[in-house]
């Protein structure tokens, strides 16, 4: 699904990612947890295709494409997903209109037939209960007014709707209350099957207590200090990151 | 990136033409011209015309508006032949869609079988201009002499030499009337300059939506002058939407004078995406205590389009209100123009005025200047104003990318977006979404974006 070799990035001449790899396949959960400023975004906002990154080195396979000679809106067609931790406010475009060119988009490029509004409307509001969003909400502009909770519970929405093959949720926990966080959760759960992957992003083994991932990886200073399980989660939460940066950087 | 004035270096202050040659071997041929009068006022206006010149850009009015190759074009006037074989297919391309009633006009001239004017309202009338000059001479005078005169600017006294068709609406007090005008441009033999006129009275308490649209058959070469004369009584209000969609190769140098009376209100929205060069010019004078004007308008330019967008209100009596209030999207070597000015005269205490200027800059060779101007001489007045010229949101157009929506797609969204927020303003539900259209048949035709 995603080979990640060598991966070097620097932003405004300053290195984040230093000979970063992970190899994610269909069907894997991988949870990357580290301290603030590690580089956890920063590899998000890589592999989704956001300008500004200076790849160095290295190279990223994605379902056999080299991923970085894709557009970004070619990799979300491609079915690579990225919730994002800060989502964007985007005042006057309204949820509805944009979430509906986004599927359609999708589905045309698949090859399947676009939806009409009587159709979109109808796959919205299934998605829509199940994660509790109120169609109030759908009907004001994009993530305009949204608590932090209710956007992060958008992006969830964006993914039901996007059914993508890799997802990238960047701390999509953050600032979920226990019950969205659950709803949440639930919603990416149903999202796991054999032919698709994701990658967790949190601070928090909570998450993962509903998420529960195939591996765990603790990114220090922008490179993978360890891998292993999902007990790994449990220790991080126990210790803290100082055992594994080997300097005074604490957990958030 | 300032356009460079070849004037500059020139003394004089305006540009040749032979618009008087022309003048004086039409001047007998013109609707009205046995009407000694309307001769009088023609050669009057060609005079003064010969005086002001087409003004340069050391005009301070028309300082971001070269005009120089207006000039260098001979527009001829329209042929009536050529416009009347145009019918069938403006018909097609621009069906009568509301109940309102609708004049339509081309190449300048009413054209008779394609307008409709069922029932008009009692207390209502609307004639077409040369059909004025020809039955109605008493009532065009007074009506011309009622609403604002227009000495002193070249444009508008070229328009009231060559002035050949157009109409007069008059609104008795207390009446109500929503009409359409349709102008479009034909093709003739060459390029065609026409000079409509409208004046508008409407009386005190009635209520006028005016509709007015400007287009072309395809991209023709032209230039149309239209001025428009409004008066209104007290308490009246008038709704005043354009769309502004002239081909690109044509010149419109548009020219509005409202005069308001005391509680009168006047609304003025202007969609433009079209013409290589359009103005559009609106001065209003708030003549009674509480007049208010609201000013509007969106652009969306590309390629070489200027759009200038010059604005003068008075605050001539107590407790007025106005709005100016201009957005623009700029791609490509566009040049958009805000300048506008607000006068608060002595004694108009209590006055409120805000400008308000925003541009969207789609690449680094558009540009636009924004010359927001408040001129006051009471003390007791709330008066503000701003500009502000940005670019697309960068993260904001990532987020859209990164959900598969293409880059031409996420943009047009963002500046929709933009403009809607604007129309936001329009009051008049049908007005607004007509108005919008004119944002979408651009973005679609610009942008080349199928339907989302
Ligand atoms: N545009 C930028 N300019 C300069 N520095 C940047 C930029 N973007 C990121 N950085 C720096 O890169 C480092 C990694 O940032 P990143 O956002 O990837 O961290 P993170 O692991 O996601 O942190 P957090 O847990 O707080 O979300 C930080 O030190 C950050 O300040
Ligand atoms: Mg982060």
């Amino acid at each position: 699904m995603l080979e990640i070799k060598g991966l070097s990035v620097s932003v405004a001449g300053k290195e984040i990612l230093k000979d970063f790899s992970l190899s994610v396949a269909a069907g894997e959960v991988h949870a990357i947890m580290g301290p603030n400023g590690s580089g956890k975004s920063t590899l998000s906002y890589v592999l989704a295709g956001r300008e500004g990154y200076d790849i160095t080195a290295g190279s990223v396979l994605y379902r056999g494409q080299d991923l970085f000679a894709l557009e970004p809106e070619m990799r979300a067609r491609e079915g690579l997903f990225l919730a994002f931790q800060y989502p964007v406010e985007i005042p006057g475009v309204g949820s509805a209109t944009f979430l509906k060119t986004a599927v359609n988009a999708i589905r045309k490029h698949r090859g399947e037939k676009e939806y009409d509004a009587m159709e979109f409307l109808k796959v919205m509001r299934e998605k829509r209960d199940a994660l509790g969003i109120s169609e109030e909400m759908m009907r004001r502009t994009l993530n305009v007014g949204f608590s932090g909770g209710e956007k992060k519970r958008n992006e969830i929405l964006q993914m039901a709707l996007l059914e993508p093959y890799l997802a990238v949720l960047d701390e999509t926990d953050s600032g979920l209350d226990i019950d969205a966080l659950k709803v949440a959760a639930d919603g990416i759960n149903a999202l796991r099957s054999p032919e698709r992957a994701m990658i967790v992003i949190t601070h928090y083994q909570r998450l993962l207590e509903y998420v529960v991932p195939d591996y765990v990886h603790v990114l220090a200073d922008g490179r993978v200090v360890r891998s292993g399980g999902k007990e790994l989660a449990l220790e991080l939460e126990e210790k803290g990151y100082s055992g594994f940066t080997g300097n005074a950087e604490a957990a958030a | 990136m300032g356009a460079v004035s070849p004037q500059a270096a020139r003394p004089s202050r305006s540009i040749e033409l032979p618009y008087a040659a022309q003048f004086a071997a039409a001047r007998e041929e013109l609707p009205g011209h046995d009407l000694s009068w309307v001769t009088s006022e023609r050669d009057a206006a060609i005079a003064r015309f010969s005086e002001l010149g087409l003004p340069s850009q050391r005009v301070e009015d028309w300082k971001y508006s070269n005009l120089t190759p207006l000039a260098k074009t001979d527009f001829t006037a329209p042929d009536r032949k050529a416009a009347e074989a145009a019918r069938a297919e403006v018909a097609e391309r621009f069906p009568k869609e509301s109940a309102a009633g609708r004049l339509v006009f081309i190449n300048g001239m009413l054209d008779g079988p394609l307008s409709a004017l069922e029932e008009l309202p009692a207390g209502v009338r609307v004639l077409g201009l040369a059909d004025a000059m020809a039955d109605e001479g008493d009532l065009l005078k007074s009506q011309l002499e009622a609403v604002p005169a227009l000495n002193g600017h070249a444009l508008a006294a070229l328009n009231a030499a060559f002035m050949a068709d157009g109409c007069l609406i008059i609104l008795e007090p207390d009446t109500e009337l929503a009409l359409e005008l349709l102008f479009v441009a034909a093709p003739d033999v060459g390029a065609v300059a026409y000079h409509p006129r409208i004046s508008i009275a409407a009386g005190a308490g009635s209520t006028l939506a005016l509709g007015e649209q400007h287009t072309a058959l395809g991209e023709l070469e032209y230039w149309s002058n239209p001025v428009t004369a409004i008066s209104l009584g007290e308490t009246a209000q008038m709704r005043h939407y354009k769309l502004q969609e002239e081909s690109r190769r044509a010149w419109q140098t548009a020219l509005t004078k409202t005069r308001i009376a005391a509680g009168a209100a006047y609304e003025n929205f202007v969609v433009a995406t079209g013409g290589r060069y359009a103005r559009n010019e609106i001065k209003v004078v708030l003549e009674g205590a509480g007049a208010s004007c609201e000013l509007g308008g969106g652009f969306l330019l590309a390629g070489e389009q200027h759009v200038d967008n010059r604005l003068r209100v008075d605050h001539a009596a107590p407790d007025g209100t106005s709005r100016q209030t201009y957005k623009g999207v700029l791609d490509e070597r566009a040049h958009g123009v805000f300048q506008g000015k607000t006068v608060v005269h002595r004694g108009a205490q209590k006055s409120d005025g805000n400008q308000l200027s925003r541009a969207l800059l789609l690449s680094p060779n558009a540009i636009m200047d924004a010359k927001p101007e408040l001129e006051i001489y009471a003390d007791d007045v709330k008066c503000s104003h701003g500009a502000t010229v940005g670019e697309l949101d960068g993260e904001q157009m990532f987020y859209l990318r990164a959900r598969g929506i293409d880059e031409a797609s996420a943009r047009s969204l963002l500046i929709a977006a933009f403009m809607d927020e604007h129309l936001q303003s329009v009051a008049d539900q049908a007005a607004r979404e007509w108005l919008q259209g004119a944002v979408s048949r651009w973005l679609a035709q610009h942008l080349s974006v199928g339907e989302a």
